[in-house]
């Protein structure tokens, strides 16, 4: 075994104790607001919040063979590659040439993290739950492309950035993951500290778009 | 009153601008109009505006001399409002909208009745070049207040006091092929690369794209040129991989093809974005681009003679009379005399008389002119004087004569009679400079052509220039270039072009140009009237023959001597005629003397477009814990930390002796706060702490060569103090670390270090240690952080944890791991205030529901939220040193009298570990780390105050050190401080002295640091 | 602003995403305790500051974290290569002037020390000699 302290973060939520939740993005709502798609809304903006999320280090035989066998889902061959099951619930996307982000439906992490750490044995890894650390948004619409053009350096053209790449990057003054699941849909995994800098930052570049937020 | 009276020079037909639409604008106070489609120079032209500006140095009175980014006079202040305030334009490049209010830049108190024209007239021989060094340099003390005034009467513009109401944006392009410059040959060569399936960008600086081709004479295809140019622009519009950007500057050529385009959205409609349902857009646009290959297609700026007068309103290049006219509908005078030294510049002549009105002569610098334009001038009954140029320009606040003669341009001679041409305007031209400006931001330097007598741009890998921009001045010869460069581009990039069908363009046969510059003087230069290089500056070629005989030989030097090309022209019109001067009075050749490299801007760029939305509330990122809207509503005050907003502390109302409710100050606030920690309970959200995972079998053997101190037999559940130095042996952050099993650690570091940690830990593992198995990932994010601190912290927090808190079996330095507030928790008893304290560590999206739980049960503890300066008093009166504010990365562990961190025995050379036996850090007079109190408790000494043994000693005194920590201690009742003295650890109980900017000398006592229960026993009650 | 390739992620990126961490290939003394205070110096201190091709250690900072190696003229600013942590640059200042006109990437470097790749012999072309 790894030897390492595994520690399930979510509370056990019984009828007695009413545990409130909080997003990232709790107090950008709250300051900010949420403004409603309209009719001519071009881009939307919607958080996909308390999900489970592992970053998994190792080499990337062992790990692949244990992500397999555990999740039903291997690594991406190649740097830059993210790949996600049917029905686009769990993905896994390549960070470094040791690194990769291990998204999950909230819940099923710590459950993933003590199977992988049994199928990994001896080996030499490392999982840790960054859960609580970050969020992910989605931005769709035929504007989402334009708004991340004022927001990223790196070049999202289709033909550049196709569906099954992520790359982390530079977003305005902050950094985010950045990642392409379908042809309709961007994801950016962003850290909880930064959230309500990069909410504000959406918004505000989206305006031009009437920005829309869902959820 | 007809339209035409007002606007005396408009032509009844002709030109691009839609006379159906009036447009009402304001010059200096008064009202004129013009049309859509009018720039606002052109519009000043129609109504017969001929003092535009008044001029830098000399104050003489300017006219509009250009039709583009090249205008040197008529630089304006835009905005009829404080906040639309936007200096420098050129009236050339601004188109006019319904309501524009300009006014000149330069011209103090007006443009018409100048005081300063004084110092022209009369200054003329007393202000040579680097006059304003000579004369106002000394005293050096007074050149601020001489400056301005000086910056005043010149007028440079100025910036808006108010906030801009406008928005700003930039957007990140990427692309195969960028082509700057939609000309001829950029339209052609879009054309080419965009038919071969590549990204393609096009940029014009130009309300409309299309360039030359908009007021050319030539038929393409047997149609007017400019309706090629709008069929193709329709056509790259249409197209999926083509960018246009018209009204688009490349101002500026970065490193590796990174090129930044200024597009001005909405300045063309007003002097604010108007809205658009509501919403504003922005007004401009930073395209900051990313290219695989970059086509310079920018053209080429004809260059004006050098004569005599020839500053004097009613002088133009001869290429913008043409534009004029053909473009706007504007003649911009009466009778005409034109000073040429090519056939291209006939075309000024040949539209003017189309226009209807006088040519008084074209005087041609060459013998034998012969070319076609020539013959069809002479044709139209044109006089054509030969071998000739106009000398000087007559009149004072608009051209009234010409006086022309005969010159031997090669001995620099007038050789014949000079007769005198009434006339209202010259137009003159000397030859075409290639743009060269971009290629120059490269780094290349240009080079000089003598077929197209003048500087071509060098390029390096994967830049190509074509048609004017690299000399191939002819239209068919242009269009071709275009398209060949853009197919050869796109072969570098591995792909091939499309095939495009170039227009038919009749052949010209054109006579040779000859090589003139300034024109010869009766007078010699430094005695003739005043002849004009750099009309922005006010540069002559008297002032660059004086520098030459001062002995400035290199451009480089005439140029910051006389300041030609300065400022927001980069020498556009002047340089090439400013090095020839320099040549011809050094008795050298063009490319002997050199060229300047030009810098970026191309033309100003306003700060707005180069901010875009990174402003206001965005100009920083401000990074936010999980009890921020808490902190918030608790009216916390901020402190910034790195990004992180902090509680700085948290003021409350007190009443005050009137009975009135006020609010604390900060001084009464942190008081309140440290004296509740020490006597009860605080609360510190404390969720800022770097956190780093730390995993794999070699992570402890990590951590022994990372951190000064022994990690070898820390178990599970302990935790301990580490220090990390850089290999020099310097403290450069520390924190605590936790053993979480055998093979996992989390490591904490300050809140400013946590970057920069993880980045060093990653630094000697990938580099010096990488067979040693372990991986780091930050999981600062990922926990909230509170620290529960005080006498009754314990009692507290048992209300809300299955935790065993007893003293005996979660001892200090002890972490344990169980519920709090129903969460699951880690929590680490250590203490940053010498009061007992634990640290609860729970998943920050479960942060607020356990700080506020806290809060529910600690109101009979009289539970108190702190902030960071409480925080420091208390480290301080502990003498807990803050990493990057109690060291500067000059200050060694032993320095700081932690010998108790050291593992000199550890079997490892841990970093810093050889330098800490070097023979400066073994010194014993360093800077070491004490506790300083002042004599009269109520001093809180200042942080960076000196420190000195001999406060009578004479000015400098030696300094032997400086206070690194100092706050006033509400439970010592007195101000204290933390320093570093000079082989203080062997001064303890001397006097030292701290004198202060306003001459007060305070006393204090070196003491040991630590201030407060130095057994350590409070945080183990 | 420079464009880096970087041998991890396998593509150009800007250089925003990256630190630079100072020259390449200081290895730090096996046995530091056998270094006299000078050798110590030269290791802590003492760095090339050459006019020319220089080899640096940079980071990508914001992408894969991982440290490698950069080949590039002070001068002109050219990236010549970028290499792994551990592996060893394939262009030097040697190697460039053993043979001035042309390495295995067909990069030439001129004396003044712009270069260019590819198309012309000379470092930096004027546009007139590109002929059609």
């Amino acid at each position: 075994m790894s030897n390492a302290q595994q520690f399930d973060t979510r509370p056990v939520v019984d009828n007695e104790s009413e545990i409130a939740v909080e997003s990232p993005l709790a107090f950008s709502r709250h300051r900010s607001g949420a403004p409603k798609a309209k009719a001519d809304t071009r881009v939307t903006v919607r958080e996909r919040a308390f999900l489970g999320h592992l970053v998994l280090r190792g080499g990337a035989i062992v790990l692949d063979e244990a992500l397999r066998e555990v999740v039903g889902l291997g690594l991406p061959g190649e740097p830059l590659g993210l790949v996600q099951d049917e029905g686009g619930k769990r993905s896994i996307q390549w960070i470094s040439p040791d690194e990769w982000l291990l998204i999950v439906p909230g819940g099923e992490e710590f459950d993933i993290e003590r199977r992988l750490r049994e199928a990994l044995g001896d080996a030499h890894f490392s999982i840790s739950n960054v859960g609580g650390g970050q969020t992910v948004l989605e931005l769709s619409g035929e504007a989402a492309r334009e708004v991340l053009m004022k927001s990223v350096s790196y070049d999202v053209h289709p033909s550049h950035f196709p569906v099954g790449k992520g790359v982390t990057t530079v977003f305005a003054k902050s950094t985010v993951v950045l990642r392409r699941p379908s042809e309709e849909r961007w994801e950016l995994v962003i850290r909880r500290s930064f959230a309500d800098y990069l909410y504000r930052w959406i918004l505000d570049a989206g305006a031009e778009y009437t920005i829309g937020v869902e959820g | 009153m007809t339209r035409h009276t007002q606007q005396p020079n408009r032509l009844a037909r002709g030109g691009r601008v839609d006379r159906s639409r009036t447009l009402n604008f304001t010059f200096n106070g008064k009202r004129y109009q013009g049309h859509a489609g009018d720039t606002l120079a052109s519009a000043l032209l129609a109504n017969g505006v001929d003092i535009v500006n008044r001029s830098f140095k000399y104050s003489r009175p300017r006219g509009i001399v250009a039709a583009g980014a090249e205008e040197p006079n008529a630089l304006v202040q835009l905005g009829s409002t404080e906040a639309a305030q936007v200096p420098n334009v050129r009236a050339t490049q601004q188109a006019l909208f319904d309501g524009l209010t300009a006014q000149s830049t330069n011209g103090w108190p007006n443009v018409q009745r100048d005081v300063m024209s004084l110092v022209g007239k009369l200054g003329g021989r007393f202000m040579p070049p680097g006059f304003y060094y000579k004369t106002f340099m000394a005293p050096a003390s007074l050149w601020m207040t001489y400056e301005k005034y000086i910056r005043k009467g010149a007028g440079l513009g100025r910036s808006p006091m108010e906030r801009d109401p406008d928005s700003y944006d930039h957007l990140h392009q990427h692309c195969d092929l960028l082509v700057i410059g939609a000309g001829p040959a950029g339209l052609a060569a879009a054309l080419t690369a965009a038919h071969g399936g590549a990204r393609v960008i096009l940029c014009d600086e130009q309300e409309e794209m299309g360039g030359s081709l908009l007021d050319s004479r030539e038929l393409l295809d047997h149609q007017p040129a400019s309706q090629w140019a709008g069929r193709v622009v329709e056509e790259l519009a249409g197209l999926d991989n083509v960018t246009l950007l018209p009204r688009t500057t490349a101002n500026g050529y970065h490193d590796h093809h990174f090129v930044t385009l200024h597009e001005r959205r909405t300045e063309h409609l007003g002097e604010t974005a108007p809205r658009v349902d509501g919403y504003r857009p922005a007004r401009s646009r930073m395209h900051r681009v990313r290219a695989g290959q970059v086509l310079l297609t920018t053209g080429a700026l004809e260059r004006p003679l050098v004569y005599a007068g020839n500053d004097v309103p009613g002088n133009l290049v001869a290429g913008a009379v043409s534009t004029y006219i053909r473009r706007y509908g504007v003649v911009p005078g009466n009778q005409l005399v034109l000073s040429t030294s090519n056939d291209h510049a006939y075309r000024a002549a040949l539209d003017w008389i189309d226009a209807g009105r006088e040519v008084v002569a074209i005087v041609d610098a060459r013998r034998n002119p012969d070319g076609e334009l020539v013959e069809q001038a002479r044709a139209r009954g044109i006089r054509v004087i030969t071998g000739s140029a106009v000398l000087e320009a007559q009149g004072s606040s608009r051209v009234s004569g010409a006086r022309v003669a005969t010159i031997d341009a090669k001995a620099f001679k007038v050789t014949g009679q000079a007769e005198i041409l009434a006339c209202d305007t010259i137009a003159s031209s000397g030859g075409y400079s290639p743009v060269i400006h971009l290629a120059s931001h490269t780094g290349a330097r240009p080079a000089w052509d003598d077929e197209i007598l003048g500087f071509v741009p060098s390029l390096v890998a994967g830049v190509y220039a074509a048609g004017s921009a690299r000399g191939i001045h002819d239209l068919a010869e242009g269009l071709a270039d275009g398209s060949a460069a853009a197919a050869r581009a796109l072969a570098a990039l591995g792909r091939s072009a499309g095939a495009i069908e170039l227009p038919q363009v009749a052949a010209r046969r054109e006579g040779a140009a000859s090589a003139l510059y300034q024109v010869p003087h009766e007078k010699p230069t430094l005695r003739a009237p005043k002849q004009f290089v750099d009309l922005q500056n006010d540069v002559t070629a008297a002032g660059i023959e004086l520098a030459t005989r001062e002995g400035f030989e290199s451009i480089e030097h005439v140029k910051r001597y006389t300041a030609m090309g300065f400022g927001t022209d980069q020498g556009k019109l002047g340089n090439i005629n400013g090095m020839a001067i320099a040549a011809r009075c050094l008795g050298k050749s063009i490319p002997e003397v050199g060229t300047t490299v030009f810098r970026p801007n191309y033309t100003p760029v306003t700060f707005g477009a180069i901010a875009g939305r990174h402003c206001r509330e965005l100009f920083e990122p401000e990074r936010y814990t999980a009890m921020h809207q808490w902190h918030v509503e608790h009216g916390a005050e901020f402190e910034e930390v790195g990004q992180w907003k902090r509680p700085w502390y948290f003021p409350q109302k007190r009443r005050a002796e009137n009975g009135e409710q006020r609010m604390e100050t900060m001084d009464e606030a942190v008081a309140r706060e440290c004296l509740a920690v020490r006597e009860a309970v605080g609360i510190l959200d404390a969720s800022t702490l770097g956190k780093i995972d730390i995993q794999g079998p070699d992570a402890r053997e990590f951590l022994g060569r990372v951190y000064t101190n022994k990690w070898a037999k820390l178990a599970p559940g302990r935790v301990r103090y580490g220090l990390m130095c850089k290999d020099d042996g310097m403290v450069m952050d520390d924190g605590t670390t936790s053993c979480l099993a055998e093979n996992h650690f989390l490591m904490t570091t300050s809140t400013g270090g946590a970057a920069a940690v993880l980045e060093w830990l990653e630094i000697w593992h990938q580099t010096e240690w990488p067979e040693l198995d372990v991986y780091f990932t930050s999981v600062t994010d990922h926990w909230a952080t509170m620290t529960v601190t005080g006498p009754e912290a314990r009692k507290l927090l048992a209300e809300i944890t299955d935790i065993d808190l007893d003293r005996e079996s979660f001892k200090f330095m002890d972490w344990r791991e169980g519920q709090v507030a129903g969460v699951p928790a880690r929590v680490f008893r250590i203490s940053f205030t010498g009061e007992l304290a634990y640290e609860i560590n729970v998943q920050a999206n479960y942060a607020m529901h356990v700080w506020k739980t806290l809060f529910a049960h600690g109101e009979k503890y009289d539970l108190t939220p702190y902030g960071t300066e409480t925080m420091h008093v208390l480290r301080a009166e502990k003498g807990f040193i803050i990493a990057g504010q109690d060291t500067d990365g000059s200050v060694t562990p032993e320095d700081l009298g932690m010998h108790w961190a050291i593992g000199y025995d550890k079997p490892n050379s841990w970093i810093g570990k050889r330098a800490l036996t070097r023979s400066d850090t073994k010194r014993s007079d360093r800077k070491q780390m004490v506790g300083l109190k002042p004599k009269d408790p109520k001093v809180v000494l200042e942080e960076g105050a000196q420190i000195v043994l001999d406060p009578s000693h004479a000015i400098p005194m030696p300094m032997v050190g400086h206070v690194t920590s100092s706050y006033y201690s509400p439970t010592l009742e007195s101000g204290f401080a933390l320093a570093v003295v000079k082989g203080g650890h062997q001064k303890m109980g001397d006097t030292v002295y701290l004198p202060m900017v306003d001459g007060q000398v305070h006393e204090a006592e070196i003491v040991s640091p630590i201030f407060l229960d130095p057994k350590g026993e409070r945080q183990n009650v | 602003m420079f464009h880096i390739y970087c041998p991890h992620c396998a593509e150009h990126r800007e250089e925003e995403e990256f630190h630079p961490k100072g020259q390449a290939h200081i290895a730090r003394p096996m046995d530091p305790e056998a270094c006299s205070d000078e050798e110590w110096g030269d290791y802590l201190f003492f760095r090339d500051n050459p006019r020319g091709i220089h080899h640096e250690l940079w980071v990508h900072a914001v992408g894969c974290r991982k440290f490698f190696n950069i080949t590039r003229n002070t001068v002109s600013y050219e990236i010549l290569e970028t290499y792994k942590v551990g592996e060893q640059p394939t262009i030097t200042a040697e190697s460039l002037s053993q043979d001035k006109k042309m390495t295995a990437d067909g990069v030439t470097v001129a004396d003044g020390g712009l270069q260019t790749e590819g198309e012309s012999d000379s470092a930096v072309n004027t546009s007139k000699e590109a002929k059609v």
